[in-house]
């Protein structure tokens, strides 16, 4: 395959654009001094609704995202679709609980929700463990905004064999990593507006375009019906059938809770100047998921254009994250293609760049600062920040490169459920000190330990792999031990998350009641019940002004 | 280390009435609806059909727009809940933000 100079001329000009956006950035609505996390962690605290709209969508809404939902829609059929029920729950769900947590960590300056549980519950070892979760499930997410990456790279014919294929993500992440470096969360505040802005333009230019040109939604639905009937897997399919409807529904409802629980999102949170801001995003990130919805059913307009994937030349696999790229390339001039690759590209960029610096936060506030260097002073934090966020970068690079892109896909899924296992500690903790802290521990331990086994017990029969193959799990093999199981011979298919996360609960909730009879003390709660419901210009918010020079 | 250094915390001020642990307002309960999208057999058919597109598809696009309503009304109707100061400089000293600081 040759190079296509028109669409990589529009994509290096566009990616250049934004890389001196990304070193600009740092003197944006500049703070004191950037060698704070304050400051380089989270921008100063004071993005506004706009800013805070683009950055928490341009966070949330992946490169990744938009490239796999179509391609999911593409192989599976509506299953593909559980993104619309996940993000029409989410934002309602976590409405309360963030402003509680911006509210909380606003006035006793936690810059991680790990923080907060250590605040809450006295804690370190809790928060370690939140952290540590936190840190394992947003590596490979990381990862798989490479794979995006990269998916669009080798569109463009930048798709060698070996080491050299790997070569333009390499010097892309070099790129920014520099400038993440350099400015901190306000770079990828800055570059979301134009990632933001290219993504609404393609995928509205495509929605109007592509049916018309496909001959009508009627057809393009038929089209992706006629290829699930001719298929020998029986869950795939344009509506879905008895078995995977609870499946469908745990994964959105699983997928939902988990969401704000990721750190980048937290960062994103925490970043916003007030309640207000918060308040207004969760009625206009919605924006973002009618987006996401119309960008899936351009998977079925895939199947209607006839769309081959790619063979990864550095792999030897057909990969399936180039469907969206090459139903670009196909269907599209090249200079609008070049547009939606970059939209793509950039699009990777941004979340990479947050979830690298919230990350490193956690690393930073609590591991290093709490077992490593407790007497570090907020310059030596904000350093070992930026360091912590070039190599959590280059270990991203690292496991695409040497490792096989398959396995960050596996580990992303795999993340989805162990991060679920820290709900009870920071979700639940919002509202109540009423789990013990070594309850929520145990909990931890037995929902993770299930949720890992049952995720290695899911075969891909697709893939023709034995374990790790998806997370929908037979309800059938569902059992108390063993020894009892309440729903043998079911057919349904149930989140394995989900499952876990029960466990997780419901041994929390059997641990709290035998230490409390065992009167084991509970920590220490360094929050007040006012704390939750501080707002921007409240006395407690800005003590910091009568205390300068203190 | 087991608890935070309580000077670092900023201090309540003393004058001011003690608040609910919790604050109730009915227009939240609004946030619960879209919990009804979990209920797959309500949409889960082919017709009726819209430009097309298979009522599974456009019913749960339609169900974005009937969320921002709810999520929407919701931050009209509780708006005198929030304390908000507009218009006032930017006072934040990150240094003192910071409760770990002089740990």
């Amino acid at each position: 395959m040759t190079v296509k100079p028109t669409e990589l001329t529009i994509f290096v000009v566009l990616f250049g654009a934004v890389t001196v956006m990304g070193f600009v950035a740092s003197r944006w609505k500049p703070g004191r001094s950037l060698e704070h996390l304050d400051e380089w962690g989270l921008g100063g605290r004071k993005f506004g609704s706009w800013v805070s709209w683009f950055l928490i969508g341009g966070d949330l809404y992946t490169a990744y995202t938009f490239v796999a939902v179509p391609a999911l829609l593409f192989s599976a059929g509506a299953m593909g679709f559980f993104a619309m029920p996940y993000t029409i729950l989410v934002y309602p769900l976590v409405f309360m609980p963030l402003l509680r947590m911006w509210s909380v960590s606003r006035v006793h300056g936690y810059v991680t929700h790990a923080d907060f549980v250590r605040g809450r519950y006295g804690s370190p070892t809790l928060a370690l463990l939140v952290a540590v979760t936190a840190i394992v499930a947003t590596m490979p997410y990381i990862a798989l905004q490479l794979v995006s990456l990269e998916a669009v790279l080798r569109t463009m014919g930048l798709n060698q064999a070996g080491w050299v294929g790997h070569l333009p993500l390499f010097l892309a992440f070099v790129i920014l990593a520099v400038y993440t470096y350099q400015s901190g969360l306000r770079a990828p505040a800055l570059i979301a507006f134009v990632k933001d802005i290219l993504i609404y333009l393609v995928i509205i230019v495509a929605v109007l375009y592509l049916p018309i040109k496909l001959g009508g939604w009627e057809s393009i639905f038929g089209a992706a019906d006629a290829k699930f009937q001719q298929t020998q897997n029986t869950a795939d399919g344009v509506l879905l059938n008895a078995d995977n409807q609870l499946q469908y529904a745990t994964l959105a409802l699983g997928s939902a809770l988990a969401l704000f629980l990721y750190p980048h999102a937290m960062t994103g949170v925490l970043a916003s100047r007030s309640r207000s801001v918060i308040k207004l995003n969760m009625s206009a990130l919605p924006l973002y998921s009618l987006l996401l919805g119309l960008m899936a059913l351009l998977g079925y307009c895939a199947i209607a254009a006839g769309v081959r994937p790619l063979q990864n030349a550095a792999t030897g696999g057909s990969d399936s994250s180039t469907i969206i790229p090459v139903l670009f390339d196909q269907q599209f001039p090249n200079w609008f293609a070049g547009l939606a690759f970059s939209a793509i590209g950039i699009g990777a960029l941004v979340p990479a760049a947050i979830m690298s610096i919230a990350a490193s936060n956690l690393w930073t506030r609590n591991v290093y600062k709490e077992y490593l260097r407790r007497d570090a002073t907020p310059e030596d934090e904000a350093r070992q920040a930026k360091i912590a966020s070039l190599l959590v970068k280059f270990g991203a690079v690292v496991f695409i490169v040497v490792i096989n892109p398959q396995y960050a896909i596996d580990l992303q899924l795999i993340g989805g459920v162990i991060i679920l296992q820290i709900l009870p500690a920071v979700g639940v903790s919002l509202y109540t000190r009423w789990f013990h802290r070594q309850a929520l521990v145990t909990g931890w331990i037995a929902g993770m330990l299930y949720g890992l086994w049952m995720l290695y017990h899911v075969p891909n029969p697709a893939s023709g792999r034995q374990h790790f193959g998806g997370s929908a799990y037979p309800l059938g093999d569902v059992s108390l031990l063993g020894l009892w199981t309440p729903f043998d011979g079911s057919t349904r298919t149930i989140y394995a998350g989900f499952l876990a996360l029960l466990v997780n609960v419901v041994v929390a909730v059997v641990a709290t009641l035998v230490l409390r009879q065992l009167r084991v003390f509970n920590g220490a709660d360094a929050t007040d019940p006012a704390d939750y419901y501080a707002e921007e210009g409240d006395a407690r918010v800005e003590p910091a002004y009568e205390r300068v020079g203190r | 280390m087991t608890s935070l250094s309580p000077q670092r915390i900023p201090p309540r001020p003393p004058q001011r009435p003690r608040q609910p642990r919790l604050r109730w307002n009915a227009w939240n309960l609004l946030l619960l609806v879209p919990l009804l999208i979990l209920l797959t057999p309500l949409y889960n058919r082919v017709d009726p059909r819209l430009f097309g597109m298979p009522f599974f598809y456009w019913f749960q696009l339609v169900c974005v727009l009937i969320g921002v309503a709810l999520t929407s009304l919701v931050y009209v109707m509780t708006k005198e809940d929030d304390y908000v100061i507009t218009g006032q400089p930017d006072r934040l000293n990150v240094d003192s933000l910071d409760e770990g600081a002089g740990r």
